[in-house]
């Protein structure tokens, strides 16, 4: 009544609805498709391969895309893991340092036992990844605190027990055996092993958020924490749980260093978890939980990847390519504000009818 | 349908429930029977415990004593999932939906259908969801996400999760609060239908109209306890009304008669979209003046807009003759407006401050010299505040957060003594504060009154209400139902304004 001079969609009234609904259903599928956010971010992608190409005409050659693939395949893992924390509300900062443990793991351990399987390595680094990521996963979950602080101490205690462990030793390429190093030089049709790996990590993590049940528990919780737990939803262990799996990707992404990189030692990974977090929020992931894909985490993290090589190709000085990184995470971020802002306000004119 | 019944076949039963939180009694004796089949009211002020009842059933808190049955049988659920699982469905005041997923998942989350391969079959879960809404009779897109969704259709959906659950007992708490008329009546239907199909419903509302239109019986609650349970076509209104507030009044509020003066604060044709509207009143100096209705109808929301908290869209604010700029409360303050918020340990305090520092909070350019604070001149300043209003504390240097209820809400209303205020808003001034020491804000409400300085206060507790202003206006829905003079204010005609059955209170 007092709103007469205010648009007024529920005000509408029932019958008018039904006929709205039915053109509501046709449009979903696309408007689905349009409003999804790893759209922005893929099509943002496209546009900066295809700028850069033409450009600089060997930005897109075999091996260039090989190294863009490489660069990228270790952050796409670990976008991956931090975004299902994040979905639920929750962040783990401590992936750099945790990245950092394992691959120095991984350097001992074929140092110290030179025939040991390669698979046995690669389990190793999961289970060791899966413990200190429990150990986030655990504090988080019954100490209450906030899980940007707890991580953000593990993140130095992890970094200094790496610091006490390794001392001043590195452990090189040339100390492992070949056919390890040869996962990140080998190629399978043009992409390489480690990639592959990659993939799969994000295609099986995407389809357990995606159409698993207690995938879809993790979206509920960082949707709206209160009312899952209200709903009965099993809480701190599906965080937990989170956590746990955070730390077995990053745990693979450990190993994984060590076959790709000459040198492992006390600074590995270090500031990384920085990288990793802004690849998930480019990605899409919205940092107050209950939105976003792994798709889009992925893709975001080969975007940021691929800026950095490709500001490199078309000469952009150096310092400029930090600001150009930190200017999308600004820009995806008011993007969802913006849109999130306009929600709200529809809601409350739309919910004002009766007064 | 109800003599068929023998007391032994309640699908529900809670009998002597009570729960403590700390010191505070939250339930003293919950008693609730359910029949299946019936529709049965639970009604009472706010505060009267129904909503800690509410959780008792729905396994989120878990009684400290009392007999509780589902089906005969003795439970006690630790958590949720539990109260769930043996039929037990529970839509709350305001609906817990997921504003990231779809409706579809909203409704199934948990329990998707899954397809051959083990996965969920979205397919699947949106054939079962546009089902379920044929059978309701309203086209939802199930595959929109929850975000956005007016209150009815959330409503709608929490109702289709209890159908799908093939819930025996459904428990609703306040669902019409936010519904236009011919929601309501949708709702009805679907809960009529329910009832016919034998499930047992629990009805929370403040509207009697609907409360009388709907049930089978009545249930009534008061301070935490169990009153009576009537056949809804024995009794009146009148009756149910009397038992809900029916306590003796007593010399619990040492009302001081004070000299009314000239108006201070004027408020006109003050609204908000989807918040209040038109609302028009004044208080003079010297004049306490209550806002009173239930919890959600605005009250709280018309005082923050006059402070400057929340921005209005139309209206105008005036304070002794000055139009107050809105969406300023420094432009409030400057002006003379102080506000003691509903919550104080959030809003009125800072926990972790000294008593003295709480106090001079509005003071702190006056007790400034080149910028620093003195702390000598701040204890001084806050000593004389707390002896005017006999503020308990062992020193001026402990942190607010030892003082008990009583004594924060003293050094809240210090602070604002402080700045000399010609207005005084107070949102709930004692609640959650001891029976021993509400008298004495009582009196130091009464007494700032006889120093001439206007009050408005906000209640949601009739005796309060009844006891300390001399004029009362309800609110109901964002609206103003009836202005009442002290000499007319009772707690039924408060309350049937409060419910806005507006003729009868005009009776």
């Amino acid at each position: 009544m007092t709103l007469s001079t205010k648009p007024n969609p529920a005000g509408a009234g029932a019958p008018a609805r039904s006929g709205a609904a039915a053109t509501d259903r046709n449009a979903s599928a696309f408007s689905t498709f349009v409003r999804a956010r790893e759209i922005p971010v893929a099509s943002a992608l496209v546009v900066l391969v295809v700028i850069t190409a033409v450009i600089n005409s060997q930005f897109l050659n075999p091996q260039g895309v090989k190294d863009l693939l490489l660069n990228a395949t270790i952050l796409i893992i670990m976008a991956a893991g931090q975004s299902l924390v994040i979905i639920t509300r929750n962040v783990d900062l401590s992936v750099g340092s945790v990245l950092g443990l394992v691959a120095f793991g991984t350097g001992s351990l074929f140092n110290a036992f030179p025939n040991i399987p390669i698979v046995v390595v690669f389990l190793i680094g999961m289970v060791f990844g899966a413990v200190l990521g429990g150990i986030n996963g655990l504090l988080v979950t019954a100490a209450k605190v906030p899980a940007l602080v707890i991580t953000l101490g593990t993140l130095y205690i992890f970094r200094g027990v790496l610091n006490a462990w390794a001392g001043g030793t590195q452990y090189f390429a040339g100390d492992r055996p070949v056919s390890f190093s040869d996962l990140s030089t080998e190629t399978v049709i043009g992409f390489p092993i480690i990639t592959l790996i990659a993939v799969f990590v994000v295609v099986a993590v995407a389809i357990f958020m995606h159409a698993v049940r207690s995938g879809r528990d993790l979206y509920a919780i960082g949707s709206d924490p209160d009312a899952a737990l209200l709903f009965g939803i099993p809480v701190s262990r599906r965080v937990l749980y989170a956590f746990v799996a955070n730390g077995v990707l990053t745990g693979l992404a450990g190993v994984l260093y060590a076959s790709r990189f000459n040198s492992v030692g006390a600074t590995t990974g270090d500031g990384l978890e920085l990288n990793v977090v802004a690849a998930a929020v480019v990605g899409g992931v919205a940092i107050a939980g209950g939105s976003g894909t792994v798709y889009g985490a992925a893709i975001g993290a080969l975007l940021l990847t691929t800026i950095t090589s490709a500001l490199t190709a078309v000469r952009v000085d150096k310092f400029w390519q930090q600001a150009i990184v930190g200017l999308l995470i600004l820009a995806s971020i008011i993007v969802d504000r913006v849109a999130s802002i306009r929600r709200a306000r529809k809601l409350r004119v739309s919910e004002a009818r009766d007064v | 349908m109800a003599e068929q019944q023998a007391p032994g076949e309640s699908v529900l039963s809670l009998v002597g429930a009570a729960k403590s939180f700390g010191p505070v009694v939250a339930l003293a004796d919950g008693t609730i029977d359910i029949r299946p089949g019936e529709i049965h009211a639970l009604v009472g002020e706010n505060g009267a415990g129904k909503s800690t009842l509410v959780k008792i059933l729905a396994g989120v808190h878990q009684p400290d004593s009392g007999d509780f049955r589902v089906a005969g049988e003795l439970v006690s659920f630790k958590s949720p999932a539990e109260s769930k699982a043996v039929g037990v469905s529970v839509i709350y005041q305001e609906p817990t939906l997921f504003p990231d997923l779809t409706v579809a998942e909203n409704i199934f989350i948990g329990r998707q259908p899954k397809g051959r391969s083990g996965l969920i079959s979205r397919r699947e879960m949106r054939r079962q969801a546009r089902e379920l809404f044929a059978r309701l009779g309203v086209p939802i897109d199930p595959d929109r996400v929850a975000e956005g969704l007016s209150i009815a259709d959330q409503q709608i959906i929490e109702i289709a999760k209890a159908i799908s659950l093939d819930a025996k007992v459904l428990v609703m708490d306040e669902p019409t609060a936010a519904l236009s008329g011919v929601e309501v009546e949708r709702l009805f239907g679907v809960a009529r239908g329910l009832r016919d199909k034998g499930a047992g419903i629990l009805f929370i509302s403040h509207r009697f109209d609907e409360v009388f239109d709907l049930t089978d019986r009545i249930t009534v609650m008061r301070d935490g306890r169990y009153i009576s349970t009537h056949d809804t076509h024995t009794v009146t209104i009148d009756e149910i009304v009397r038992e809900m507030v029916g306590r003796e009044l007593g010399a619990l509020f040492p009302k001081v008669e004070a000299p009314i003066g000239d108006t201070v604060l004027k408020v006109s044709g003050l609204a908000r979209a989807g918040v209040f509207s038109n609302i028009t009143f004044d208080v003079k100096a010297g004049e306490i003046v209550a806002l009173s209705g239930l919890v959600g109808a605005g009250r709280t929301e018309v005082a923050r807009a006059i402070f400057g908290i929340d921005p209005y869209d139309r209206g105008t604010v005036t304070l002794s003759g000055r139009t107050l700029a809105g969406h300023s409360p420094q432009a409030a303050i400057a002006a003379g407006i102080g506000m003691v918020p509903e919550d104080r340990r959030k809003q009125g305090l800072v926990m972790d401050l000294s008593v003295a520092k709480n106090a001079t909070l509005t003071l702190r350019k006056k007790l400034a010299r080149f910028g620093l604070i003195s702390g000598k001149r701040e204890r001084a300043a806050a000593e004389e505040w707390s002896k005017v209003l006999q503020v308990k504390t062992g020193s001026q240097d402990y942190a607010v957060s030892t003082l008990s209820g009583g004594n924060q809400q003293k050094v809240v209303i210090a602070k604002w003594l402080a700045t000399e205020p010609k207005l005084l808003i107070v949102d709930e001034p004692t609640r959650g504060i001891d029976v021993g020491t509400k008298s004495e804000v009582h009196r130091l409400i009464s007494d700032l009154a006889g120093r001439g300085i206007a009050i408005l206060m906000i209640s949601s507790e009739l005796p309060e209400v009844l006891g300390m202003a001399d004029r009362v206006l309800v609110m109901h829905e964002g609206r103003i139902t009836a202005e009442l003079p002290r000499s007319e204010a009772t707690a039924e005609r408060i309350m049937l304004a409060a419910t806005a059955t507006l003729e009868e209170a005009a009776r």
